[in-house]
């Protein structure tokens, strides 16, 4: 006899992931970001820092951009999420995948999804952002390689991408 | 890293919510989750229930009508977008603006960061100095309580176990307020942070003022010496420097391997100048 462990309370959630809606029943404490990797298999997002600092878990919910691994998934249900994954439109990147693409705004790649998804909620709000505006947007994002030069320059290119120059 | 077992309610009115915070003394609001979330997931809480405020409708939005009212639950993100309070109390928008990341606006709401109270929170500063009172709902019914006897101590208010903060309102009246924030370089936190509120009157006078200190202090606190330099006389170079000469005076200052209570005190000081020369 070890310690007594209560038993999971499961709530059933409904979550649109990319257009598709699924449902499941989760533990509470189950975190938005492993419901999308481990229950979805989305593996796109990532889990960089699990502390609400390093932005790699950066999915959109209900079209504002939040870390997922400070989201419970039962606080996402009823949501609409989009990954990185559902960016794409069949074969066509995105424009802000483009940008990064063009300008090489990665390194080693980790932090890449979480980069793409707060530009493109930054390019969302604001679609022709100063260098300034861009970096104040991409505080919540680290890159431990420190490439910021050239994912800077990738949001400029998404920019232009985006208004079709 | 994931927290400890809870169980989790979402209620759809602030009756409901007060019920299920009175059935078990153990549960935790939720509002945004972003500073109650890490803690649970660090375990350095392990509430028995969470009792998430986001399905109740009436706690969001913003209106400006003479005073402006923000629901609790109104996220950081839909303060810094608001036009109507850019154009009503701007200061709110600019603070909301440079709270956490865009990722934490997009959750964290003004209710919860009152409620948590973190001694370097920026909007319990900024609502010390605007002079805000909030409207809180408990079992024997509503009651509105100035932010400055809300915020106790460290991570303490005056709200009980079982009541619900559901409003923030602020007073008009303001003629100018800025807000100036030392930023850790890594965690973005604020190491000083100072607020300040302005009425002026005829000739520049300024007839009234609130000033308040965070990051460096146990809760947002007043800095009563600065604002006597200069209440009753216009904001100029030489009433500026007053009050930031004798803005640390009677702070109890805390320190850290980062900064230490002495070079607090020292950008408290710098801060407030810089705050008050917005203003002038």
């Amino acid at each position: 006899m070890g310690i007594p462990v209560p038993m999971a309370t499961r709530i059933p959630v409904r979550i649109t992931v990319n257009g598709v809606e699924y449902a499941a029943e989760v533990e509470p404490r189950l975190l938005l970001v492993h419901f999308l990797r481990d229950n979805l298999g989305l593996t796109g997002t990532h889990v960089g820092c699990d502390t609400s600092q390093c932005g790699a878990c950066t999915v959109y919910l209900n079209g504002q951009s939040i870390k997922s691994c400070t989201v419970l998934a039962v606080q996402a249900n009823g949501g609409e999420v989009t990954t990185i994954e559902g960016l794409a439109v069949g074969n066509d990147y995105d424009p802000v995948q483009q940008g990064f693409w063009e300008m090489h705004g990665l390194q080693c790649g980790y932090c890449t999804p979480g980069m793409i998804m707060s530009s493109h909620a930054l390019l969302d709000r604001n679609p022709n952002p100063s260098e300034e505006e861009i970096r104040h947007a991409l505080e919540g994002n680290l890159c431990r390689c420190t490439g910021y030069q050239n994912i800077v320059k990738a949001v400029q290119r998404a920019a232009e991408l985006r208004a079709g120059k | 890293m994931f927290p400890s077992q809870f169980g989790y309610h979402k209620p759809g009115s602030v009756a409901e919510a007060v019920k299920l915070l009175q059935a078990d003394p153990d549960a935790k609001i939720v509002a945004g989750g972003h500073s109650l979330i890490p803690a649970m997931k660090l375990r350095l809480a392990a509430p028995s229930a969470l009792v998430d405020l986001s399905g109740i409708e009436s706690l969001r939005g913003i209106s400006v009508n003479g005073n402006v009212s923000i629901g609790a639950m109104t996220t950081y993100a839909q303060i810094r977008d608001s036009a109507k309070l850019k154009a009503a109390l701007p200061v709110l928008a600019d603070v909301a603006y440079n709270v956490g990341d865009p990722q934490v606006q997009s959750c964290g709401t003004l209710g919860g960061s009152l409620a948590h109270n973190d001694p370097a929170a920026d909007f319990t500063a900024v609502l010390v100095a605007l002079g805000a009172s909030v409207k809180a709902v408990g079992p024997k019914g509503e009651r509105t309580i100035p932010v400055e006897d809300l915020l106790v101590d460290l991570l303490t208010t005056s709200l009980a176990e079982d009541e619900v903060l559901t409003e923030i309102i602020i007073p008009g009246g303001t003629s100018a307020a800025a807000y100036e924030k030392f930023r850790h370089p890594a965690s973005g936190y604020a190491v000083v942070g100072v607020a300040a509120a302005v009425k002026t009157g005829k000739g520049g006078v300024v007839d009234d003022a609130k000033i308040a200190i965070t990051g460096c202090t146990s809760k947002a606190t007043r800095a009563h010496a600065a604002e006597q330099a200069f209440i009753g006389k216009p904001l100029s170079a030489e009433s500026i420097a007053a009050a930031s000469a004798v803005a640390a005076n009677g702070l109890d200052l805390n320190g850290d391997h980062y900064a230490s209570a002495d070079y607090r005190g020292h950008l408290v000081g710098v801060q407030t100048r810089r705050a008050l020369e917005r203003l002038a």
